[in-house]
């Protein structure tokens, strides 16, 4: 077992972001969508998070309501206890100084015509290092490419589209070295990296929270990485939270149709994978 | 022993680039599948699995090229032949192919029946409407596929039913071989399950007489085929049964893909996912020693240096390290 990996309990700690009956409707009358549908989560800090489902059940619509890229239709997202306010772009700039982001596609993630170094100087800045000097900022940068095993000797100057996947998924971390926000919001990380890069990854974001003891929401479909990955797992359907609990509890003992259903179709190693549980008449699967 | 659907030997193909570089992408691939075998291709992005599945076809239009060596269909060879020719007479009917985003090929205009006219028109053109429905709509009803599908519009289905329209669109004729490259990677878990079980259904009533399946996904492939093959770099490196490749994998980089598996059983949050870190050699100019040999942790001067060959051991097993079975077990067991 890794070291890097603590089993302490934080489901007791101060709480971090919390939500009640928040929800999000897209559109009107016959196109009325409920993305997000009444959820209430209480996240802890420095808890690792999962929130699991399939596509289309609403977990990216929550995902940026967590960030404040858009506004819920009702409810309301705590922070630290205290409700939210990004009513003013100075405020919301404030607000992200606490909670940041990754996102699944590395490639799209970046702006093209900014080389590496402005990425990094930009979270130096929002950090309010602006006045450092140049020499320290380069030793700052040093360390955060240093910490996810990169070479910012090798990046400096060089544009995002230059370097793999991986590295470019790396770079992000590295972005959250810098700014070390209280909550980490990774939306689908490490679907379009491979396996064996994934582990890597996986590898930083513990060492990223054993350090700063931040808070990490883990958004995925894949039940077998939130199993590994979390301390609580939260089963997203159709808008609404099916189940949640400890990873133990949910994964080994599912107890909603759903959660039950979704582990059975995933392909295993030990178990034997039944192919008779789907019937494939059923038009709208 | 069944008879030998396909057969692959030796086959090597390179991209070439607008700067007229060689990207040698399959380099020295021979392979075997017999009558009612599937064959899994596993490995990483850029090691040439989906270049693999594309010469295979033996349709090849810049920027790939074909260089050398045979590709045997139910005893014909194919390789070499003109594209036209290919087109005409081996796809549809010999192989198929499903590429990876399958379900974005439907034309959105066009009823799906008319993708069904399309195939079997391009190799019986006097075929006539009602015969090629009445053949659709059987084959569909013995997929478990709703006849209705033939009738609607691409846009109407949803992302798994397209994928599974696609499949039974592309296999009507009956082909001996089907290659499927990555046909669930964009798929949620429970329609991923539904595309497996009706390519298993395929299988079992001889619509298709054998199957590679390419995926870098390694618990489904090992639900879904009768042998695996890791490729890297171009090359195989390793061989054998799906049971023997995730349980007791040998060479060093199947060893490590194997072991970066996560599924969702008791017991496996105990246990950590391997990491291999770098990245795969630039094909442009693959290395002169063992393509491995940079991210191999047991590598040697001599590794970098020498490069090796496929080693046969075991019941029709094979893998490629300077290093004995033995003296791999060995080392796997201190870790």
């Amino acid at each position: 077992m890794s070291e890097i990996r603590e089993r302490k309990d934080y489901s007791n700690g101060p709480l971090c972001l919390s939500g009640r009956g928040v929800t999000k409707v897209f559109g009107l009358g016959d196109n009325r969508t409920v993305a997000v549908d009444h959820v209430d989560f209480d996240f802890h800090e420095g808890e690792f998070v999962s929130i699991v489902g399939e596509s289309g059940s609403g977990k990216t619509t929550l995902s940026k309501m967590l960030l404040g890229l858009m506004t819920p239709t009702e409810g309301e997202i705590l922070f630290e206890g205290k409700p939210r306010d990004i009513s003013t772009g100075k405020k919301r700039k404030e607000y992200w100084k606490g909670i940041q982001a990754i996102f699944q596609d590395p490639f799209a993630s970046y702006n093209v015509f900014h080389k590496i170094d402005s990425v990094l100087l930009d979270c130096i800045h929002l950090r309010g290092g602006k006045n450092l000097s140049k020499k320290q900022k380069v030793e700052m940068m040093t360390e955060a490419c240093s910490f996810v095993n990169l070479k910012f000797s090798e990046l400096t100057n060089k544009y995002p589209f230059e370097l793999s996947g991986g590295q470019m998924q790396r770079l992000m971390i590295a972005r959250i070295f810098l700014l070390k926000p209280r909550i980490l919001l990774a939306d689908e990380p490490t679907s379009m990296v491979d396996a064996c890069s994934r582990a890597t990854i996986l590898d930083m974001l513990f060492e990223l929270r054993r350090e700063t003891g931040m808070t990490i929401i883990f958004i995925t479909h894949d039940i077998g990485l939130a199993y590994y990955v979390s301390d609580t797992v939260y089963i997203m359907e159709h808008g609404r939270f099916v189940e949640s609990g400890k990873a133990d509890d949910v994964i080994l003992t599912p107890q909603a149709p759903y959660t039950k259903r979704l582990i059975s179709d995933v392909p295993k190693i030990h178990e034997v994978w039944d192919l008779s549980t789907v019937d494939l008449l059923k038009e709208d699967a | 022993m069944g008879k030998v659907m396909l057969e692959v030997r030796d086959l090597k193909t390179k991209y070439v680039t607008r700067f007229h570089e060689d990207v040698y992408a399959v380099d020295g691939v021979s392979l075997k599948i017999e009558e009612g075998k599937s064959l899994g291709v596993a490995g990483e992005s850029g090691c040439g699995k989906s270049t693999l599945a594309l010469s295979l076809m033996g349709y090849y239009f810049p920027p790939l090229h074909y260089i050398s060596g045979d590709i045997l269909i139910d005893g014909k060879n194919i390789s070499g032949l003109d594209p036209d020719v290919v087109r005409k007479t081996i796809l549809g009917t010999e192989i198929a192919y499903i590429p990876q985003a399958a379900m974005n090929a439907l034309n959105p205009t066009q009823k799906i029946i008319r993708f069904v006219e399309d195939v079997v028109r391009a190799h019986d053109p006097k075929a006539r409407k009602k015969e090629i429905r009445e053949r659709a709509e059987a084959r569909f009803a013995e997929l478990g596929l709703p006849r209705t599908v033939l009738d609607k519009h691409a846009v109407e289905l949803s992302g798994g039913m397209k994928q599974r329209t696609v499949i039974a669109v592309s296999t009507i004729l009956s082909p001996k071989v089907l290659i499927a490259d990555e046909p669930s990677s964009a798929l949620d878990v429970t329609s991923q399950k539904m595309v497996i079980k009706m390519m298993r259904e395929l299988m079992d009533k001889g619509y298709i007489k054998s199957m590679l399946f390419i995926t870098h996904e390694l618990p489904l492939l090992y639900n879904v085929t009768d042998d695996i093959m890791v490729m890297y770099a171009g090359q195989i490196v390793e061989k054998g049964t799906a049971r023997e490749m995730v349980f007791d994998p040998i060479q060093p980089y199947s060893h490590g893909l194997m072991g970066a598996n996560l599924v969702p059983e008791d017991g496996m949050r105990d246990t950590k996912p391997t990491a291999i870190p770098g990245t795969p050699p630039n094909l442009k100019r693959p290395p002169k020693g063992c393509r491995f040999a940079e991210r191999c942790r047991y590598a040697t001067e001599e590794c970098r240096t020498h490069s090796v060959a496929e080693r046969p051991f075991g019941e029709g097993r094979m893998y490629r390290c300077r290093m004995s079975v033995e003296e791999l077990r060995e080392v796997y067991k201190d870790e």
